[in-house]
């Protein structure tokens, strides 16, 4: 029968080697060769599109990367998507939302209006469009405008 | 109660409360916005009744477990606690903190980034606090006459709680390696450490309630313990699958989260066989429902739902839907809310002297609360499931989809208000007891 000493053994060496094996993933899934986070195409404009988008918790309502509360449409494929539905204006749609005075509330859901300046929006749709170049193992393909098709225009 | 510093915990369970009570306001009012209710869009648009709905989880939560280590560790070291009234500073530090924060979403103030909305410089003040606190635990801990696993594990919980929350406080520029070290504070808190935290309380609870031999509890605590790591830690894989990192995670995130029931089956079976096993029948009625329950519904909501979406052929439809909200509820509720809610129905009658053991108004609270949240739970899984075979098989656009699953968000209200219900007889039941006093200590357990 297992002993106390024994279980604990068991419980220390346990967390001490998955930590260690987490810890080499980790570094593994972040060296050259395996990186398909798109970093090399991170410019100044993402990165402040990417403040822009925490900085009004814009994942309080939408999602990205799969990842938000539900409440708003997935935007991992965003320009994409808008592109097919306005005949290639999907930018310039997202833009005009941004920098609305008036809450945008397309199928009833009212958005925040934030009123964004013309420079915020762009850098907003450059981390988009940065967002939609990575490779997200097959599941841009389930947010990607091919897997929406035309049938809800 | 053994000793007069124990009574800090209180405090500690009242403010827990208080906070559950705001959390479920801002609950209703993302539910009645599902619904097309959104009459407060003006003042509390949906990311802030989210943020602070969330946000308040965590802090009732911490609460609630800094409250059981002032209740808990004094009486496993067998020593008053060092220092009662900096327990008193970091009460209200931690308060002021939260409510600082919960302001700020209101006037767009926060990072925007899930569950880890806290402003920055507001991070820092939460790092102080938790030091404060951890300081007082640990110091009062290793100066006692005893140090003993339940009290360490617990300790080490809480430990290695605040050492993770470092991890989400690093900047970084790719939205992907944000995400990556974001999971390293939510996945390794809530399936890491803060099983630690559940079995170091559940270990403590089992011991009190039961009678059964504190050696073979503890021994099996180890256990426990040890699978919630052996498969919890590289389980954090199965947030990576579809965020832009290796498709290692696929392999490996597969694999580990689908190992992560284990440990929580472990501690259900522990939980109902230590209860069998022993010989003691505590007449605390109330506090064993809380505790077996908390061990039941852990596995069936932090174990079995979260096994229903976690292998990636399965996630790569569920990831970013409400099947995560319908997982997420009743994971929180069963795992963590019920043993906050446990150790504070064992420990009330013991700080306050009044023994309302058994109250019917007591055992309502336990069944609505529970009977509400499976229900909320069972909403959220249908609109979820929908949401899936809508959005992702049927591919209808994500606002059409929306509109067809509002009415399974009239249900989730209807239970969130029989969950609310039993809430607050819960705390009618708490304020029942009145406040704690030193007269408890000469009561006999």
């Amino acid at each position: 029968m297992l002993s106390k000493k024994q279980a604990r053994a068991f419980f220390l060496g346990g967390t001490l080697v998955t930590f260690l094996i987490f810890i080499g993933l980790t570094i593994y899934s972040f060296s050259k060769g395996n990186d398909q986070t798109n970093r090399e195409n991170l410019t100044a404009e993402v990165v402040r599109g990417k403040e822009i988008w925490e900085s009004n918790n814009c994942m309080g309502c939408h999602t990205l990367l799969g990842e938000g509360a539900y409440y708003a449409p997935e935007l991992t494929k965003v320009v994409d998507r808008l592109n097919i539905r306005y005949d290639g204006n999907g930018e310039t749609v997202i833009k005009s939302i941004l920098m609305s005075p008036s809450p945008w509330q397309l199928n009833g859901r009212k958005m925040v209006a934030y009123g964004m300046t013309e420079q915020e929006a762009s850098d907003v749709v450059a981390f988009f469009n940065w967002i939609g170049k990575i490779d997200l193992n097959g599941f841009d393909r389930v947010v990607s405008p091919l897997a929406k098709e035309k049938i809800n225009k | 109660m053994k000793y007069k510093s124990q009574k800090v915990a209180y405090w500690f369970f009242a403010l827990s409360m208080l906070l559950l009570v705001l959390q479920i306001t801002y609950g209703f009012v993302m539910g009645f916005a599902r619904i097309g209710f959104d009459n407060l869009h003006e003042f509390v648009p949906f990311n802030v009744a989210r943020a602070v709905h969330t946000n308040l989880l965590v802090v009732w939560l911490l609460s609630g477990f800094m409250g059981a280590a002032y209740y808990i560790i004094p009486e496993e070291a067998q020593r008053e606690l060092v220092n009662v009234k900096l327990a008193y500073v970091q009460l209200i530090s931690l308060a002021l903190v939260g409510v600082t924060a919960i302001v700020g979403f209101h006037f767009n103030i926060w990072e925007g980034r899930k569950f880890l909305e806290i402003p920055r410089p507001l991070d820092y003040l939460v790092v102080v606090n938790v030091l404060l606190f951890l300081g007082l635990i640990l110091t009062t801990l290793f100066k006692g006459k005893r140090q003993t696993t339940t009290a360490l594990v617990l300790s080490m919980g809480l430990l290695f709680a605040a050492l993770l929350y470092l991890p989400g406080m690093l900047p970084f520029d790719s939205q992907v390696t944000d995400s990556f070290f974001r999971w390293w504070v939510v996945h390794l808190w809530v399936e890491g450490v803060w099983e630690l935290i559940m079995g170091g309380i559940l270990s403590f609870l089992l011991i009190k309630l039961t009678g059964v031999d504190r050696e073979v509890i503890e021994k099996w605590l180890y256990v426990i313990v040890g699978l919630t790591f052996l498969s919890g830690v590289l389980g954090t894989g199965h947030h990576y699958y579809y965020i832009g990192v290796n498709k290692i995670w696929l392999i490996v995130g597969g694999i580990f989260s689908a190992l992560e029931p284990l440990a929580f089956l472990a501690m259900a079976l522990f939980a109902v066989n230590m209860y069998r096993k022993g010989e003691k029948k505590h007449p605390n009625k109330l506090a064993l429902y809380w505790t077996l329950g908390a061990a039941i519904l852990s596995f069936v909501g932090a174990g079995l739902l979260g096994f229903a979406h976690t292998l990636p052929q399965t996630n790569i439809y569920t990831h970013g839907t409400l099947v995560t909200a319908m997982h997420g509820h009743l994971a929180f509720w069963g795992a963590y809310g019920m043993i906050v809610l446990a150790i504070i129905s064992y420990s009330l009658p013991n700080m306050t002297g009044r023994k309302l053991y058994d109250s019917s108004r007591g055992r309502m609270a336990f069944w609505l609360a529970n009977v509400g949240m499976l229900g909320m739970t069972v909403a959220f899984g249908v609109a979820g499931v929908a949401q899936v075979y809508l959005e992702r098989k049927f591919k209808m656009d994500f606002m059409l989809v929306q509109k067809e699953i509002a009415i399974h968000f009239v249900v989730l209200v209807l239970c969130a208000s029989i969950f609310a219900t039993g809430i607050i007889l819960y705390i009618i039941d708490f304020y029942k007891h009145g406040k704690p006093s030193d007269e408890a200590l000469e009561i006999n357990e």
